[in-house]
């Protein structure tokens, strides 16, 4: 245990167990993966037709955190060598994300995807996702912290899980000394916490700020070629019963002049209850 | 009826109030929660009792004393019986809950707004659209707070259960927030200024009446990017914060919809723009058309009569 770090001591004296360095040895290079997710572009208008979203106008983008996602991926392979594989799941039309995001700077580029799976929620997401990482070996998953279509964000810290690995989520700020140095919040402020091993970090907008892809870039991902892997998937327990438009809200009262702001504090204490 | 598992929400060393909406969430859905309390001090799990819910569960563990999603995940799965999973819609809750929920192979529905039996509803789309979903057996719930009528309190029927997990992660330094003032994620009253708040330097009278009502200080996307003085950590919107306080005053903000998409669904919207046609008035329960100059100062020593 001599290559490990003095912080990586401090973890083990803190957590009271053994901690496997990232990879083998000061020279390991992490195989890096990073998740990004197709979703319409935010400001897209939604539609809704009959008791669907209907999504056949949209602009489609990557989800915008997991922009952030793929810069601090390359700047941990920049930091630490290695190679970053951007994975999605959807269908073939998803390959798009890809490509973008190997025009920024990724090195490979896969999809998991079986035409034979039916919905799938949010287990059967995670589930493909982390036999995906498993195949393609990675050892750092990095994402967004949430995706801008579910806004769930239980996809990082569900693949966490299911690896075994460590997680730290809503993350604004990265570090690299062999591990990673995560800044997240924490209450009162924020924390900056030490993981070593593997692990998947989703990444806040924060103070990261993301590189745009150049024109090598955009030529070398139109020739890119996407892996496509399968995975196996377990049956859905939550299904989609409908979508909507969200409820109107009821008209509210105006008032002209900014004296009337003493009229709405004492509303505010005795029709809202509020303060 | 079908037992639920309640992961409590604990801030500053106490079960948190939210807890005790959990309890009504968890009634809708037709079972009698079990509220789990992680914790370093069993002490806090005394509070944890309410009327319709079943025993409390201190769960007292080192790994408690951090937040560290694999531990505490491990911890409270170990010592929480089966059952529907419920927790805050708060990031740390969220977070938690997706991982105990991969432990047990449930599926994870987060920011539930509606119950109506197994039925779930979630904003989908930053709040552009609603999306309701059913479950087939037990689930990992998240539910949004300000939403269900908080369960009465009751003497909590308290065991506690010794149990820790492996700490994955170690924390190496708190940087404390430099203002004493609560973070837009945490706040039950928040106060945002806009562009037309015309400087970051005008944000002092935001402040002032944060100040008054224990309120968060929020900003517009447009503030944020225009402004170095004005911290994301401030941004209330779809690629900022989603917030869902009690009260959201929106000062100088137009309402464009990548504000809206983070605050809509606050219980109260009070705007303040000079321009009647701005967008945010749509939203808001009561508006007031005029300058921030001439409203704010009439506000605050409003406020400051009544908070006195």
């Amino acid at each position: 245990m001599n290559s490990l770090s003095e912080r990586e001591k401090v973890l083990q004296r803190t957590s009271g167990r053994q901690i496997q360095p990232l990879g083998v040895g000061v020279n390991h290079m992490p195989n890096i993966v990073v998740l990004v997710k197709r979703v319409p572009d935010t400001n897209a208008r939604i539609v809704v037709n009959g008791d669907r979203v209907d999504l056949s106008a949209v602009k489609w983008v990557i989800s915008p955190y997991d922009e952030f996602a793929i810069e601090t991926a390359l700047q941990h392979k920049e930091a630490a060598g290695g190679s970053v594989t951007a994975l999605t799941l959807g269908p073939a039309a998803a390959d798009k994300v890809l490509k973008d995001a190997k025009a920024i700077g990724v090195d490979e580029i896969t999809r998991v995807w079986d035409d034979s799976w039916g919905e799938l929620d949010s287990n059967g997401i995670q589930s493909a996702l982390a036999d995906a990482i498993g195949q393609i070996g990675g050892e750092v998953v990095y994402c967004g912290k949430t995706a801008a279509d579910t806004g769930a964000g239980s996809t990082g810290p569900g693949i966490a899980e299911r690896l075994g690995w460590a997680s730290v989520s809503n993350v604004s700020d990265v570090a690299f000394d062999g591990g990673i140095i995560a800044t997240a919040p924490a209450e009162g402020g924020a924390a900056k916490v030490a993981v070593s091993g593997n692990a998947v970090i989703t990444c806040d907008k924060g103070s990261i700020k993301v590189r745009k892809p150049n024109v090598k870039g955009i030529m070398m991902a139109k020739r890119a070629q996407v892996n496509v892997i399968s995975a196996a998937v377990p049956a859905a327990s939550v299904t989609v019963v409908s979508q909507s438009p969200p409820p109107a809200k009821p008209a509210g009262k105006k008032y002209e002049g900014g004296d009337s702001a003493a009229e709405v504090a004492s509303l505010l204490r005795d029709e809202a209850n509020v303060i | 009826m079908s037992e639920s598992i309640i992961i409590a929400e604990t801030s500053k060393g106490a079960v948190a109030p939210v807890t005790a909406e959990l309890v009504s969430a968890a009634i809708a859905m037709g079972t009698t929660p079990t509220i789990i309390v992680p914790c370093t001090d069993s002490s806090i799990a005394d509070n944890a009792g309410f009327e319709g819910a079943g025993r409390t569960i201190a769960v007292k563990g080192g790994c408690f004393e951090n937040y560290d999603a694999s531990s505490w995940a491990a911890a409270i799965d170990a010592a929480a019986p089966a059952g529907t999973l419920l927790a805050a819609a708060t990031p740390q809750s969220k977070d938690l809950l997706a991982r105990v929920a991969a432990r047990r192979g449930l599926a994870v529905v987060q920011d539930v707004v509606a119950i109506n039996g197994s039925n779930l509803t979630s904003p989908i789309y930053s709040g552009k659209a609603m999306q309701t979903v059913a479950l087939s057996g037990d689930a990992a719930v998240s539910v949004r707070a300000n939403i269900f009528p908080a369960a009465n309190a009751s003497g909590a029927d308290v065991s506690v259960v010794d149990q820790s997990g492996d700490v994955a992660t170690a924390v190496q330094e708190i940087i404390a927030r430099a203002s004493a003032r609560l973070d837009v994620a945490e706040a039950n009253i928040i106060i945002s200024g806009g562009r037309g708040m015309g400087s970051p330097d005008n944000f002092s009278h935001l402040e002032r009446i944060a100040d008054v009502l224990g309120a968060a200080v929020g900003a517009s996307r447009a503030a944020v990017d225009t402004w170095d003085d004005i911290p994301h950590s401030m941004q209330v919107g779809q690629t900022g914060k989603t917030v869902n306080p009690n009260l959201y005053i929106a000062v100088g903000i137009s309402g464009a919809i990548q504000h809206l998409a983070g605050m809509r669904s606050s219980k109260y919207i009070v705007a303040i723009n000079k321009d009647a046609d701005a967008p945010i008035f749509a939203h808001a329960d009561y508006g007031i058309v005029a300058t921030w100059e001439e409203t704010l100062p009439v506000l605050e020593s409003a406020l400051s009569a009544m908070m006195a």
